[in-house]
């Protein structure tokens, strides 16, 4: 590749200086970066609410705050979890810092619609959070605003529903940009099968993102209207239905989750064939298998709702589908460890944490099964059970792939290493950490311990003791993980540190400000390790 | 990508189009005052079918654009049936 001749996109060569340069920009990848800060704060937030919730449950009883306020903060940690830190999650920082470089663009299709996502994004943040400090009070629904509870609590639902109806339209705006970037904008000779697997992912996503999206929209508006204008969508006093709700909340937030987890999978796909030195074991199974989790995924949404009362049928035509959806992501993961069979594996931080994300994955998705299938669900449904189900898919996968994505492609943002001990030191936290605050949550959810409870029996005390001592080992990770990436300047990195196949290897590092100064035409698949 | 393509479609089809938009409000309109009971619904939505699609042919292009973009239409029509579907099969068997 050319050496390049432009400046690297962290300088600013533009009309404005500082920040100013920065909230003007339209490179994707200094929106990624913007993404990228944004959604620390919010993860941090999100972190120090869960870890107040710890504290409350640390004994039976009221320890430091009532059991209103205990519902206030739930309610937040999963608003701003879900719809401000895993629904934009990686596509929004690693689809466009990573995406265009990788199929051999300048830039996405649309670079100011770009720059106006994350706008909405914030304003939409904004919004959400001005609901705990406006009106009557922090909303108390939980993250769901389950009707018809939300169309009657005099806390401020609407602040909160509002908030997230602006964040879905920068996730519908996103998501086209990424639709037509991925048609319009491929290098030469990159057909879609020699495409690399994280684009494949986030194409998938994109187009839940577009096609699901809208319907919490306008569920969320009939929730304002419901409010507001008193008209009977879902409260049973007015003439609507509560089950209504539950369908039409589902239909987005179940395919939602493969929002979040398609371009986490992505990115493990990414890294392992780096870390092993081998192709790519599947290409065509997994570029194929992250569409079809996009389509089956988009009906098994009632299996969030086996207990509240829809038809017989309903129930098991939708654990079935549930089951089909278990099919794509298992060849995933088959695929992924065969791809380490006989590589050359080198165990870098990046790889320990695609490692991890398998292994916990593994656990949040088996769990599922348990949960998909009708019986077992009467059992465990809204226990601590799904509590830790839910965690290990989106904390232990999302996160953990998260955390991966950001050791593997740090070197190529910011031109710099970072300390490998440290990662591994703060690896060795999150896992442990992670593990010992979520796994006694399935034993105490199978001993019938229910979630969103601000009190509990004795026999749970255990149990959440070990939790609340894994989220302090938690929070010790992620503090030296982000010490250890922002705290100071590591060596210079060359432009390929790992040893990786893909476009992004060939650009320097940091990468100029139009990545490329002539696109490369492709000749062969991505994953080219002799 | 540099390469564009642009259409040209005569004045005529456009009137012609309109003319079918128009016709067939009237008929929307006109069967309103006859009672069809349970059927009233369908037939607003199956003439609303028929001017979309007559909407999306010729004025949003899709008659003289890449295939690709009826297959995206079709696509995307077909999961939000089968959404609708779904929903309404909870209902019917309740």
């Amino acid at each position: 590749m050319a050496e390049a001749i432009t400046h690297s996109y962290l300088e600013n060569t533009g009309k404005y200086k500082g920040i100013l340069a920065w909230l003007t920009t339209t490179d994707h990848k200094r929106i990624g970066l913007m993404y990228m800060y944004a959604m620390m704060v919010f993860f941090i937030v999100g972190v120090l609410l869960g870890e107040l919730m710890r504290l409350e449950l640390f004994r039976p009883g009221q320890q430091f705050y009532n059991a209103q306020t205990y519902n206030g903060i739930f309610t937040i940690h999963g608003i701003i979890m879900i719809f401000t830190v895993v629904i934009p999650g990686l596509a929004a920082v690693f689809g466009n810092f990573s995406m265009p470089i990788m199929i051999g663009a300048h830039d996405v299709a649309f670079p100011r619609l770009n720059l106006f996502s994350w706008y909405l994004f914030i304003l939409g943040a904004a919004i959400a959070l001005s609901s705990q400090f406006l009106g009557n009070g922090p909303p108390d629904t939980g993250w769901t605003f389950y009707a018809p509870y939300s169309t009657q609590t005099h806390t401020n639902v609407v602040a909160a529903v509002f908030g997230a109806f602006v964040l879905g339209f920068s996730s519908i705006l996103t998501g086209l940009n990424f639709i037509v970037t991925i048609h319009r904008l491929r290098a030469p000779g990159m057909t879609f099968f020699r495409m690399p697997l994280f684009p494949w992912s986030l194409y998938a996503t994109a187009w839940i993102q577009v096609l699901a999206t809208p319907i919490v929209g306008i569920t969320l508006l009939m929730v304002i209207a419901e409010r507001w204008l008193r008209i009977g969508f879902f409260d049973p006093s007015l003439g609507g239905d509560p089950i209504l709700y539950q369908h039409l909340f589902w239909i987005y937030s179940h395919p939602a989750v493969y929002i979040m987890i398609l371009p986490a999978m992505g990115v493990i796909t990414e890294i392992i064939p780096t870390f092993a030195q081998r192709r790519v074991f599947g290409y065509k199974a997994i570029a194929l298998s992250s569409l079809a989790i996009a389509l089956v995924g988009y009906f098994v949404w009632a299996h969030h709702m086996y207990t509240s009362g829809m038809s017989i049928t309903a129930r098991w035509v939708f654990s079935l589908l549930t089951f089909l959806v278990a099919v794509p992501s298992a060849i995933k993961v088959f695929n992924w460890v065969t791809t380490m069979y006989k590589g050359s594996i080198s165990v870098k931080p990046p790889f320990l944490f695609a490692l991890g994300f398998i292994f916990l994955f593994m656990i949040g998705g088996l769990t599922g099964l348990s949960l998909g299938s009708l019986a077992t669900d009467i059992h465990v449904h809204d226990t601590a059970y799904v509590v830790a189900h839910f965690h290990y898919i989106i904390f232990g996968g999302v996160g953990f792939a998260f955390f991966a994505a950001l050791h593997y492609w740090y070197p190529k943002m910011y031109g710099r290493m970072y300390n490998f001990r440290r990662a591994n030191m703060a690896f060795g936290f999150l896992f442990v950490g992670f593990n010992l605050l979520y796994f006694p949550q399935f034993v105490i959810g199978i001993m019938g311990m229910p979630r969103r409870y601000f009190d509990y029996l004795p026999q749970f005390t255990l149990g959440q003791q070990i939790s609340a001592v894994g989220g302090l080992l938690l929070l010790i990770g992620i503090i030296i993980m982000l010490a250890n990436l922002f705290s100071k300047k590591g060596a210079k990195a060359p432009d390929n540190p790992w040893g990786g196949s893909t476009l992004e290897w060939t650009v320097p590092s940091p990468p100029p400000v139009e990545n490329f100064d002539e696109i490369p035409v492709i000749t062969g698949e991505p994953y080219n390790y002799e | 990508m540099t390469h564009t393509e642009s259409h040209i479609t005569d004045y005529r089809v456009y009137g012609w189009v309109l003319l079918a938009l128009l016709i067939l409000t009237t008929i929307t309109i006109t069967v309103t005052w006859i009672d069809l009971s349970a059927l009233t619904v369908l037939v607003a939505l199956i003439i609303a079918s028929v001017k979309s699609f007559i909407v999306l042919r010729y004025f949003m292009h899709l008659k003289f654009e890449s295939r690709l973009f009826t297959v995206f239409v079709v696509m995307v029509l077909s999961i939000y049936i089968l959404v609708i579907a779904l929903t309404f099969f909870d209902y019917l068997l309740r």
